[in-house]
């Protein structure tokens, strides 16, 4: 066997790329609990089907979905101008610090004009937050991977200094955790007893814009050529610095918008562990849904599983909770590895070629 | 001489084919000792892949091949060198940071040379010999270009070599360096190496080879001695029969002028870019002006200074009586300025992007609604437009910009800028590694566009083309520009100067404002 490029890319295989990593996680997972002393497929369907298999638990994926999928529509513009923000994750956090301020002085406020404020508070903090990266990649041209990735821990470490310091709820038993959110300042949830609120049909309208932005408009379009080739993009006469600006600012609203989802849906109020990494799950969800509007809908869907199988094998196989994050490693593992076949083939070795003596 | 005496070189039907073409069709060719053969070809006809499988880059699927009358199965460079091959690139694989002594030590191994001050002696001794002065102490990235191809030549001439493979070596050189380059080769010849020419320049292979064999389309479709042989037969050996060149085209009749440089200086952004002093050029409606040149000598920087990618730092640019000196390259566009990059792929082209996307690429000037809306059939209209207009060998607006050849990418790219009706168009590199057809196609629709009223510049490295093309000509060097003169009063050794930024007149007393003057009142 060896692996030749092929003469055009695959695109059979762009498609079938994702699909065969999930069959590639599922496989190496299966052996996983089975070496666990676990039923292989038992485990997988307590992963995988326990926790939808009623009408509660899809709700809660719609739940997981919500985070992910706000993240992910800002991540999606990013990465097709090749911009790699790594740093939805931080934007997060820091769209939820400021929201749960804000949110937290408006307890005693009423109105109609208190959520939309609560959400245009985290998606400016978010946003502000991607700022920073924009601002050092334009001006000194810092690389943004670095700087995105070294704000996620800046903001993460501003929240724990919040949680124990200003925000700390004073009749809190002295836990790290701010008041409860007061019930005007949380999203109104869409049935009764489900936790699912209105923000998923916030996502739900951004992927459409999202969608129609890249199909349909010239800003899709340069930012399509941005990500394809910066020298024609300038020969072009898109101003390239604008266009990161913009999509920085973008990203980083709806990843501060995500925040507001979580705390002031599900969550209620502040805490260390605040995001469970959507915002880095989002990067996987981007790539696993091929950077199409409709794709990284459906790996929002398989992303969020993952959680909620995360915390159905804690409960009903001892497991612990970290089996979420291995799953959600394998998955961006594997579809990397299958990537490799989209533009390059396996053949078998029809003959046996003595290496050839090109030497120095 | 001969035939029948002991060969240097023989092939006999070697074929290689990639996933798609044919490269090479049971091409068959023999080389004696001291004999200069051209192989004659255009871009695409087989030439590099015959030429990689002589020195072993690239192993062939059938055939045979025997060295002095005896068969080989030449591993790789290595074992082509130690039979006695050398090659020399078309681009130069030197480190711009070491010495040419260096350079040269690096390519052998220390056995060969010993120690670094003996190799320097041989260095020295070589290039007296063979007339090819070089200092070996110099640092290559302060060596003009054709002073490197000389550190390439010198270093195959160390070992004891038998054949010297040239790719296109006088492509990138001045006309004075080529003349220098022939005498070498033909010493060379005649101390019994042989020689493999390749270039689709008859001229020279002319004035230099003995034997040329032809290929088109991966087989060989003749041998000839080209001195014995028109160039017009060896036109039809490697185009084909249906095409006919054209050798002259009407000349054009200068109105107002559109474009102005006026003193422009534009200082180097980092250490490879070329300082541009004292640019001054008036581009007027309905001619060509011609800028000859060897690349890295300042085209780059005056494209990207006239699209706006790089501004000045000091004179102006008047665009229609409008200083555009901070205008951003969209507003020039929708000023109507078109430029045609000198790399298709990447900037002018997005490879895996449609045609139809890369008529967007910078129709999105008049193509696109509020609000940055598009509408995708008009532009693939236009797209299809393009294609049909120009003749553009595609299988429709949605195909990739790489499935095409380069020659049709480029009536793509000229058609696009075209169709957009320029006042002021700049074409870096029309016709660059553009077949005879699609070049003879671009030339024309060139010459329409001037005649409808437009300005055009042309930046070339072609003479040819040029001398075709041009109503005056002129030559950067060094960032500088020379005097620009009607063609009729710049014979081409004169050009020959300029190119090497020798900027006095070499008869008649030119000066520009006499060159424009002239202009004027042509016609």
């Amino acid at each position: 066997m060896r692996i030749e490029k092929r003469l055009h890319d695959s695109q059979l295989m762009v498609y079938l790329s994702p699909l065969l990593a999930l069959l590639l996680t599922l496989i190496s997972g299966a052996l996983l609990f089975a070496l666990l002393g676990r039923p292989p497929l038992g485990s997988l369907y307590t992963f995988f089907i326990a926790p939808i298999s009623d009408l509660y638990g899809l709700s809660e994926l719609a739940v997981k979905v919500t985070p992910l999928l706000l993240c992910a529509i800002g991540l999606t513009l990013c990465f097709k101008a090749k911009i790699w923000n790594i740093g939805a994750e931080g934007q997060f956090v820091f769209g939820a610090l400021i929201g749960g301020a804000v949110t937290l002085q408006l307890a005693e406020s009423e109105g109609f004009w208190v959520l939309p404020v609560i959400i245009a508070s985290g998606a400016l903090a978010g946003m502000a937050w991607a700022a920073i990266a924009a601002l050092l990649l334009t001006r000194f041209n810092a690389n943004e991977i670095l700087t995105t990735i070294m704000l996620n821990y800046i903001a993460v470490n501003l929240l724990l200094w919040a949680v124990h310091g200003p925000l700390k709820d004073p009749d809190g038993l002295n836990f790290p955790e701010s008041a409860l959110f007061a019930s005007q300042t949380l999203l109104p949830v869409l049935f009764e007893d489900y936790r699912v609120s209105i923000a998923i049909f916030i996502a739900l309208f951004m992927l459409v814009v999202i969608w129609v932005v890249l199909t349909r408009t010239l800003l899709g379009f340069q930012l399509r050529v941005m990500g394809e080739n910066h020298n024609a993009a300038r020969f072009a006469g898109f101003n390239s610095k604008k266009l990161i600006w913009l999509l920085l600012c973008f990203s980083g609203a709806m990843a501060g918008v995500a925040a507001i989802s979580e705390t002031n849906g599900p969550v209620g109020q502040l805490i260390p562990t605040l995001s469970l990494g959507y915002g880095y799950a989002a990067i996987i969800v981007v790539f696993m849904g091929r950077m199409h509007p409709l794709g990284i809908l459906l790996a929002s869907c398989l992303l969020g599983l993952t959680y909620l199988g995360g915390e159905m094998a804690q409960i009903d196989q001892g497991l612990p909770k970290s089996i979420t994050g291995l799953f959600q490693g394998m998955l961006l593992f594997y579809l990397l590895a299958c990537d490799l076949l989209i533009s390059y083939r396996v053949v078998p070795n029809s003959r046996s070629v003595k290496p050839s003596a090109i030497t120095q | 001489m001969s035939e029948k005496k002991a060969m240097r070189l023989e092939l006999l039907s070697l074929t290689k084919a990639y996933p798609g073409c044919i490269a090479n069709d049971a091409v068959s060719l023999q080389v004696a000792p001291g004999e200069i053969h051209a192989l004659l070809g255009e871009n695409g006809a087989g030439k590099s892949t015959l030429m990689k499988m002589i020195y072993g880059v690239v192993k062939p699927d059938s055939g045979q091949m025997t060295w002095n009358d005896r068969e080989v199965n030449i591993t790789g460079p290595a074992h082509a060198r130690q039979l006695g091959m050398g090659m020399v690139f078309q681009h130069f694989s030197l480190f711009e940071t070491l010495t040419v002594t260096e350079n040269i030590a690096l390519y052998l191994t220390p056995a060969e040379y010993g120690t670094l001050d003996l190799l320097r002696a041989r260095i020295l001794a070589v290039g007296d010999e063979y007339g090819l002065a070089i200092n070996p102490d110099r640092l290559v990235h302060s060596l003009s270009v054709g002073e490197q191809q000389r550190v390439e030549i010198i270093r195959c001439l160390l070992q004891d070599i038998q054949l010297l493979i040239l790719d296109e070596p006088t492509a990138v050189l001045t006309p004075p360096e080529v003349a220098q380059l022939i005498e070498v080769l033909k010493k060379l010849a005649h101390k019994g190496c042989s020689i493999l020419f390749i270039s689709h320049k008859l001229h020279e292979v002319n004035a230099l080879c003995d034997k040329a064999t032809i290929l088109r389309g991966g087989k060989v479709t003749g041998t000839c001695i080209p001195r014995e042989t028109s160039p017009g037969e060896m036109a039809r050996l490697m185009l084909g029969d249906e095409l006919e060149l054209q050798d002259t085209m009407p000349a054009g009749n200068a109105g107002e002028c559109l474009l102005a440089l006026d003193k422009i200086e534009v200082k180097p952004r980092d250490a490879f870019a070329i300082h541009l002093q004292d640019i001054e050029l008036q581009l007027h409606a309905g001619e060509i002006l011609g800028l000859a040149g060897v690349a890295g000598n300042g085209q780059d920087e005056l494209v990207d200074l006239i699209n706006g990618e790089l501004g000045s730092d000091s004179g102006s640019l008047i665009f229609h009586g409008k200083d555009i000196g901070n205008t951003s390259v969209q507003e020039r566009r929708n000023m109507g300025l078109g430029v045609v990059p000198a790399d298709r792929i990447g900037r002018g082209a997005l490879g895996n992007m449609s045609l139809t996307e890369n008529n967007l690429l910078t129709s999105y000037i008049n193509q696109t609604g509020k609000f940055g809306w598009l509408n995708w059939p008009a532009i693939k209209a236009r797209a299809a437009e393009i294609i049909s207009t120009y003749k553009v060998k595609a299988t429709g607006a949605e195909a990739s910009a790489k499935s095409l050849s380069g020659g049709n990418l480029q009536k793509f790219i000229i058609g696009r800028e075209i169709l957009q009706n320029p006042n002021v168009l700049v074409c870096f590199h029309p016709t660059w590694g553009v077949d005879v057809g699609a070049a003879n196609l671009i030339h024309q629709e060139l010459i329409k566009l001037r005649d409808k009223g437009a300005a055009i510049l042309v930046i070339s490295e072609d003479l040819d083309e040029l001398y075709l093309l041009a109503d005056r000509l002129g030559a950067l060097c060094g960032g500088r520009l020379s005097p620009l003169a009607p063609k009729s009063a710049v014979p081409l050794a004169q050009l020959g100067q300029w190119m090497t930024g020798n900027f006095g007149t070499l008869s008649t007393g030119i000066s520009t404002d006499t060159a424009a003057a002239e202009v004027a009142h042509a016609h």
